[in-house]
């Protein structure tokens, strides 16, 4: 039972481990950004199963805050990007 | 009853590892792809799937938390286009050009307001 | 900032929309909750009524929910498609891609609708919205198979619009 839940959190790991990379190297501030916002979503994910597997419901509620979060920061770095770079 | 939660559980697994697997994926497209676009493209649509069906999953397995998580996948499938199309526009009016095999652009046409009146700036 | 479209029908639809978004995110009926959320939405409503206009109320028919249903499945099809398609290229070594920018044209003149248009788009297999002004939409396309623009209506659009314009039918 738990163990298809840990197979999913290694895949999960090493998914922002390579989104990490990308954001790391990524030529241009716009690749960065791209980066991030995959990161932000595979942590959504974590955050809800990590919910399950503590069974603490806080933690749905930190993902949707953290989802509202990553969203308006993402639009404000596409607005920065557009006018300024 | 029992069962029905049992059989719950094994649907909602299954939607965690196959979510899980899509993510991993999106982000394999981010690291492999050869420019931005390609890498929004791949990055958006997969991690869209894969967060929705992680977040899904949970909820088959949580019955109790539904509401809450229904509310995170309508909003995941909302705002993340949003997002990516918000990028891939400012980054091509900030001046990044595609990778083309051979060049099929119709939107150039449409950039050279923007162009212009950044040379305008510079000088 | 001209406060020239404002009106009190308007503020209180605003104020709805603003106070719905506010309910689903908190989910719950305590008085203290619902109260922060009435006083936070009519300031909020306030500053942005001016601004809101992507979303008018429509008239909805009972024979739209069927359409709403279609619309649906149509796009969860199209959703898990793109996803194998994305799947498939990457981990392909050769990476067999194509890109370029084509356009079309829409026959939608409801805001809304083309918001959902473009966001379908860059959610189905291969094809990504990066710019619409007026009724033309760009599109970023992954493996570009032919320059026919209604070729290219009838691969990217069609689907969708096609259960978009039964919706919109009274509103164009």
């Amino acid at each position: 039972m738990n163990i298809i839940i840990y197979t999913a959190i290694v895949l999960i790991s090493i998914g922002s481990f390579l989104a990490f990379m990308r954001f790391v190297k990524g030529p241009t501030a716009a690749d960065r950004a791209i980066a991030l916002d995959t990161l932000s979503v595979i942590g959504i994910a974590g955050l809800v199963l990590l919910g399950y597997l503590f069974q603490r419901y806080i933690y749905i509620d930190l993902a949707l805050v953290y989802a509202v979060l990553g969203f308006i920061g993402i639009i404000v770095i596409a607005r920065y990007i557009e006018k300024a770079l | 009853m029992d069962t029905f939660n049992n059989i719950l559980e094994y649907i909602g697994l299954f939607f965690v590892l196959l979510g899980s697997i899509f993510l991993f994926l999106g982000a394999l497209g981010i690291y492999r792809m050869p420019d931005l676009y390609n890498r929004l493209q791949a990055g958006t649509k997969a991690s869209t799937l894969g967060a929705m069906s992680v977040v899904l999953g949970v909820g088959l397995m949580q019955p109790g938390w539904l509401i809450k998580l229904i509310v995170i996948i309508l909003f995941i499938g909302i705002s993340n286009p949003l997002s990516s199309h918000a990028l891939a526009r400012a980054s091509y009016k900030s001046g990044i050009r595609p990778f083309f095999k051979k060049k099929v652009d119709d939107y150039e046409a449409e950039d050279t307001h923007g162009r212009a009146s950044d040379e305008e700036s510079i000088n | 900032m001209s406060r020239k479209n404002f009106s009190i029908s308007r503020y209180l639809y605003t104020f709805f929309i603003v106070f719905l978004i506010w309910y689903a995110f908190t989910t719950s009926l305590q008085p203290a909750e619902i109260i922060t959320g009435i006083i936070l939405s009519l300031v909020v409503a306030y500053i942005t009524v001016v601004n809101f206009d992507c979303c008018d109320p429509i008239l909805i028919m009972p024979s739209h929910i069927i359409y709403f249903i279609q619309y649906f499945f149509v796009f969860l099809v199209a959703l898990v498609k793109a996803n194998f398609d994305v799947a498939r290229r990457v981990i392909n070594p050769k990476l067999p891609i194509n890109p370029g920018i084509v356009s079309f044209e829409t026959k939608l003149k409801n805001n809304f609708a083309k918001m959902v248009l473009a966001n379908s788009i860059t959610l189905t297999p291969g094809t990504l919205t990066i710019d619409v002004i007026g009724n033309k939409f760009y599109i970023h396309w992954i493996d570009v198979t032919t320059k026919n623009k209604d070729e290219i209506y009838k691969e990217i659009a069609e689907p969708f619009e096609k259960v978009l314009l039964k919706i919109y039918r009274s509103h164009n």
